[in-house]
């Protein structure tokens, strides 16, 4: 599944947060958005996600026009990621797992065996079968991520929008969250990130879309979007660049901190 | 814990609630200050069905087709109702603080019910303009509730405290004019909430908007679920969250304002019965709602049974809840965790 965005705009009234931002992301990408905060990332995702119909510009998923998808079939095609949250309720992370499936039940169902399965299968493939029965709420935060990929999976959705999924997460978590996302992106999954670490963008990106003031600063391959200029205007920081490992490895030195 | 066992063990507890409903249901039937032995009772039962010479005076057989069979299925109807409305507002709100009383439910829908009392309007009248303006409370403490800064748990239970002490005035006032002879003790019967005077037709007339109002919250009891996650994610999974939460408002509101018609104000119950229900089976609306549904009609029934055997006169049954439920309110807001 791949998805299209061609010549989006969003306004708050006379505010414009989105400025013709144009991207594609195709079956088996990692597409990675880049950028400040407060810079329409936000934004940008609830357009895609259909939750803020007042665009303008098109948005394709395979080969349908978003509008034009009903929120059932969306969720078929492509499921959202949230950042790490606690719900109000303590649910077992089976229950949210399942939950994941309920663009596949009619409005007044409940699971059946064949939903339970897909719940199953995907806290499996996440291998985090041992917290089954564990309340959602009482987990760390990295589990949660994987609780919530496992959700998307259950939902059978092929494009995955995932905000942030590092954030706020310990150096071996995000590790491990990353590794997920790559394997994913393998299985012919499309994935769409936002990030606030480049030098992670370098590594396991296929694409990155640099947004700056709701505009496209950069967009490309991470060899070229990810360059020390780029890092500077986005940040409004001097940086320095490295390139390690045949490079495969890209760091950013802040000269702040290294000339001292 | 193996797989599946908690699924087991809730499908275990709401079959031993449904037990404890019925024999509850029996007990109330023989008790009272006209004493009914079982044998008695199973007879005048049976008596409907197959033909059985009367080993019972007329006066029991009154006592239990025209008095206590309605009051029974009155107080589970009420208790189911408003512990279901309660289980629905707390999901859809995501506030485990929200219940009928606290979102203003309840006095909206005893101001509307005591303003067609003083049109002198007909049952029917009372019913929908107690459930109008039941709505009408809801919809301005949903909105005030949304504009308040702050904690959005503690915007919800202020608002909603504000808009019913406003309504409150209003069946004040109301009270204030109405005619002492026959409006005014019917108002006052409303405020303080009680099932004695039931009657068959009664039970008859409340059964319909109830069960409206029951049945597709029972339906879509495991969607509410995802509700509780956010309009946002909600949308993400494939649920109109908006439409949803409308249809659930509508039918939680639906069964509150004929239980206030039927059985006046009784407090606590929408806000206590979901949060030990949930205690018995978990957070997850599968299990929860019918686990919630049972335990209200069962709490009623004992209540109702103090009330009307307790003391030679009948205590009316919102003073009743109000003892039980104002501490265990207390307890929920000091006590922390699972309510974060």
């Amino acid at each position: 599944m791949s998805i299209v965005v061609k010549n989006l705009n969003f306004s708050y009234g006379n505010r414009k947060i989105i400025e013709d931002v144009s991207f594609t992301a195709e079956e088996g990408e990692l597409l990675v958005i880049l950028g400040p905060n407060g810079v329409g990332k936000s934004t940008l995702f609830q357009c895609i996600l259909g939750l803020l119909p007042g665009y303008t510009g098109t948005i394709t998923v395979n080969g349908d026009n978003a509008r034009n998808i009903g929120i059932r079939e969306l969720a078929r095609r492509m499921a959202y990621i949230p950042q790490i949250h606690s719900p109000v309720f303590n649910y077992t992370v089976f229950d949210i797992v399942l939950m994941g499936t309920a663009s596949q039940i009619s409005e007044i169902g409940i699971p059946g065996k064949e939903h339970i399965r897909l719940a199953e299968e995907a806290i499996e493939r996440l291998e985090i079968g041992h917290l089954r029965d564990r309340a959602y709420t009482q987990i760390s935060g990295g589990e949660r991520q994987l609780v919530m990929i496992a959700r998307a999976l259950a939902q059978k959705a092929k494009i995955l929008v995932m905000d942030e999924p590092t954030s706020n997460l310990d150096y071996g978590n995000q590790i491990r969250i990353l590794s997920h996302i790559k394997s994913l992106v393998k299985q012919g999954y499309t994935i769409i990130q936002s990030s606030h670490n480049p030098d992670q963008a370098f590594l396991f990106s296929d694409k990155v879309l640099a947004l700056l003031e709701g505009r496209v600063l950069a967009y490309g391959s991470p060899k070229d979007v990810i360059s020390g200029d780029v890092i500077k205007q986005l940040y409004s920081i001097d940086v320095e660049v490295e390139n390690l490992h045949n490079g495969k490895v890209r760091i950013f030195l802040p000269s702040a901190l290294v000339n001292h | 814990m193996a797989n599946h066992q908690p699924t087991y063990k809730n499908r275990l507890i709401i079959l031993s609630l449904g037990i404890v409903l019925i024999v509850t249901i029996i007990v109330s039937f023989l008790l009272g200050r006209y004493p009914i032995a079982p044998s008695e009772l199973i007879g005048m039962i049976l008596s409907k069905v197959f033909h059985i010479e009367p080993y019972w005076t007329e006066t029991m057989e009154a006592v239990l087709f025209n008095i206590r069979l309605p009051r029974i299925m009155l107080a589970c109807l009420v208790g189911c109702s408003l512990s279901t409305a309660g289980a629905s507002y707390q999901g859809i709100f995501q506030n485990p603080m929200a219940s009928p009383d606290i979102l203003g439910a309840s006095a909206g829908a005893a101001f509307g019910a005591a303003l067609a009392i003083l049109r002198s309007g007909s049952s029917t009248m009372i019913t929908m303009s107690a459930f109008i303006f039941s709505l009408l409370t809801v919809a301005i403490v949903y909105i005030i509730s949304k504009k308040a800064k702050g904690s959005k748990l503690l915007g919800l239970v202020l608002s909603g405290i504000m808009v019913s002490s406003l309504f409150s005035a209003g069946t004040s006032y109301i009270k204030l004019v109405a005619d002492p002879t026959d409006q005014l003790p019917a108002i006052t019967y409303w405020m303080m909430g009680s099932l004695s005077g039931a009657k068959l037709r009664e039970v008859g007339f409340a059964v319909i908007p109830m069960a409206l109002g029951l049945i597709p919250l029972f339906l879509l009891r495991w969607r509410i679920n995802i509700l509780t996650l956010g309009d946002d994610e909600a949308r993400t999974m494939g649920i109109n969250a908006k439409r949803l939460r409308f249809i659930v408002i509508i039918c939680a509101t639906l069964v509150t304002a004929t239980s206030v018609s039927v059985s006046g104000m009784i407090g606590w119950v929408g806000l206590v019965i979901p949060h030990l229900a949930r205690r018995l089976v978990g957070s997850n609306y599968r299990h929860l709602m019918p686990a919630t549904m049972l335990f209200g009609a069962i709490f009623m029934l004992i209540v109702d049974n103090i009330s009307r055997n307790l003391l030679s006169t009948e205590i009316p049954l919102g003073i009743l809840t109000a003892f039980v439920g104002a501490p265990f309110f207390l307890y929920l807001i000091t006590k922390k965790g699972e309510v974060h």
